[in-house]
């Protein structure tokens, strides 16, 4: 059958949406359904809150689109469908030493989703974000496939990256991927014993890869405790693969602030004071949750949210009281990242800008929405941006403030999708169309 | 060493997923069926993957035709020869209940018409001693049920058919491994009610390269269908006639 009626949701689970789902494995399948019923497309759903929703209606999944159509050794540039996912870039690409310039958290994300998020990961600060090595893609849109470049439709490309969907299908993308050496990555963990020691050691790094856990439940001298990894690609011999877990029920552990304080503090100790480089494969230091299979049940059934601002230079104080309060919340789960951001950004809604970023999960609680609120004015107030990627809760007005170039966005998209056909539930609560 | 690979009925999501297997181990891949654009995208798709080279050829279980012209094109390759078989076809019982004609469609695609091909191919694999053929069947075909036993007589047959030729191979030095899988999420079972424990193609397809390496005879996958289907084969008859399962 083409279409199914089912529950979904993006990866905090949060929030959900009803309604009819086709998945196409051809193309010929893809066009028909595009021609007549075109309906807002999702990947892999790892944004967490309603990007790739469409509640009552109905909607695309591409995961079954993956071919890769051409690949060049040479020069490093792959062709693939919207629905191949990142991992497998990586885990077919980087034996023949070339991997994905940019890859966020999670190997799951498909490159579709990478482009309409315009998702950034551990090396920002020194290589932007993913669709800034989108060299070309192709685009279904208005009724017709439409190639759009950074050369190309240059304002329809600028509003497809990072623009959750709206101007149409992504079908596939070119891409520029890097050098690799190896398989593997030379991984330098380094204790930080409170925010100051996070700050100097983000700014001071000059490692590629740099990133920092944040223990997000220590207070007082502690406040902002945790560990940085510096890492760099090398050839090295891989480690033995670590074996795939799985999260059989839901099981609230990351919900409770006991287990969240007891796992920060071993989760602290596990690199020694006096540091430690280890040598770990591509896929467990880009993708170290992956291995967790349904990962998110460890929030319970209620599932999460997550909050991830980014803030300029000059908000970094601001940042520090953010982070004050979180901590004094005691409502942080143990996964929480900070990391220093460049200028680089692909799109008109694109979320990175040159500063800190901030990224905290929260348990689906009325506590936790009031806090991830008050957060949201401070992240205003300092001049910063919500992510769309992670965003559950923010209202219209917050994020059409943070982006200074929604109103050129909202022009192309009329022009792309007049007849709205890929409004989403996110675009619906943030009123981002109107 | 050089391994060929025909997948019949290649445009299958388990089909699909089972040709990347082979791809990423770097083996040459025909990829045989219907849809010629699709198969040509799949083709390049292999190669990026790691295929030695693959292929889109032209195959119609309808239209012994276009059997020989594959066959001529492996029979050209060297190292050994191996052949899968994903096709099938299972109109609703009720379409056949209405249109008894559409039996011939059913039986050809899922058994008739791939035996036939299989039948062509094996004198070159016993002319090269060696060589593994993956037929996939299914669960239905285990007992004649209400909801599907056109389809089910027929995988049957197919059934029926691989243990023979199994038979035969193992004299040369090749294999034969019969394949029964229980659901697995396709764009065919997409959106059918009643599904349960559907598994992912992918996962199907790692359970049958194991299957071929292991030289294993039957394997139904994943595995605890073996079960449930020993539970259904051994309900007696006299009971399993009022049911409705």
């Amino acid at each position: 059958m083409t279409w199914k009626t089912t529950e979904y949701s993006g990866w905090g689970s949060a929030l959900t949406a009803t309604g009819e789902v086709a998945r196409p494995e051809r193309a010929k399948a893809l066009d028909k359904l595009l021609t007549e019923t075109p309906a807002p497309a999702f990947g892999n759903r790892r944004s967490y809150g309603d990007a790739p929703l469409n509640d009552g209606g109905r909607a695309i999944d591409m995961t079954r689109m993956d071919k890769v159509l051409a690949f060049d050794a040479e020069t490093g540039v792959v062709e693939a469908e919207a629905g191949v996912t990142l991992a497998t870039l990586m885990r077919l690409f980087a034996p023949r030493g070339w991997i994905p310039k940019v890859v966020p958290g999670t190997g799951f994300a498909t490159v579709g989703g990478a482009i309409g998020q315009d998702v950034h990961g551990k090396n920002h600060h020194v290589e932007g974000s993913f669709g800034e090595h989108v060299l070309s893609l192709t685009l279904f849109t208005n009724g017709k496939r439409v190639a759009c470049s950074p050369t190309r439709n240059k304002a329809l490309f600028r509003a497809t990256v990072g623009g959750i969907g709206q101007t149409g299908v992504i079908l596939s993308a070119k891409l520029q991927m890097k050098r690799t050496p190896g398989t593997t990555m030379r991984v330098t963990e380094t204790r930080l014993a409170d925010w100051d020691e996070q700050i100097d050691a983000l700014s001071a790094s000059n490692a590629t890869y740099a990133v920092s856990w944040i223990d997000a439940q220590a207070r007082g001298s502690k406040m902002g405790r945790g560990t940085l990894e510096e890492s760099e690609l090398v050839a090295d011999d891989a480690p033995a693969p670590a074996k795939s877990k799985s999260v059989p029920v839901n099981m609230p552990l990351f919900s409770n602030g006991l287990f969240a304080r007891a796992f920060n503090e071993a989760y602290f100790r596990r690199v020694p004071a006096s540091g430690k480089t280890s040598i770990k494969r591509l896929e467990e230091f880009f993708f170290p949750l992956d291995k967790i299979y349904h990962m998110n049940r460890l929030y319970g059934k209620n599932g999460f949210h997550q909050f991830q601002c980014v803030v300029p230079m000059d908000g970094v104080e601001m940042l520090e009281r953010m982070m004050d309060r979180i901590a004094r919340s005691g409502l942080a789960s143990p996964l929480a990242v900070l990391k220093r951001s460049g200028p680089g950004r692909a799109g008109m809604m694109s979320f990175p800008m040159e500063g800190y970023t901030l990224a905290v999960d929260f348990p689906n609680r009325a506590k936790a929405i009031k806090l991830i609120s008050a957060l949201e004015d401070m992240t205003g107030e300092a001049g910063g941006r919500l992510y769309l990627a992670k965003d559950s809760l923010a209202h219209g007005d917050r994020i059409k403030a943070m982006y200074p170039e929604w109103e050129a966005w909202v022009t192309e998209v009329a022009k792309a999708d007049p007849d709205g056909a890929m409004v989403t539930d996110m675009v619906r609560r943030l009123e981002l169309r109107s | 060493m050089q391994e060929t690979w025909i997948i019949l009925g290649a445009t299958s999501s388990m089909a699909r997923a089972f040709s990347r297997a082979l791809a990423e181990r770097g083996a040459t891949v025909y990829l045989a069926g219907r849809d010629m654009a699709d198969l040509k995208g799949a083709a390049v798709d292999l190669t990026a993957r790691g295929a030695a080279r693959a292929e889109a050829v032209a195959f119609d279980a309808r239209d012994p035709a276009s059997f020989q012209p594959i066959i001529d094109k492996v029979t050209r390759e060297e190292g050994t020869i191996n052949a899968a078989v994903f096709v099938g076809s299972m109109p609703e019982q009720s379409a056949i209940d209405a249109d008894p004609s559409l039996i011939d469609g059913t039986v050809t695609d899922s058994f008739a018409g791939p035996a036939r091909f299989l039948q062509m191919l094996v004198p070159e694999m016993e002319a090269r001693a060696g060589g593994t053929i993956v037929g996939v069947g299914s669960v239905a075909g285990d007992r004649g049920r209400l909801g599907n036993y056109v389809y089910g007589a027929a995988k049957a047959g197919f059934a029926t058919y691989l243990a023979g030729l199994r038979n035969r191979l193992t004299r040369s030095g090749g294999h034969v491994v019969t394949v029964k899988p229980g659901f697995v999420d396709t764009a065919m079972t997409w959106g059918i009610e009643g599904m349960f424990l559907v598994a992912d193609p992918a996962d199907v397809a790692t359970d049958i390269l194991k299957a071929v390496e292991k030289k294993r005879d039957v394997i139904y996958t994943p595995f605890f269908w073996r079960y449930i289907m020993l539970i259904i084969r051994s309900v007696p008859e006299r009971l399993f006639k009022k049911l409705s399962i």
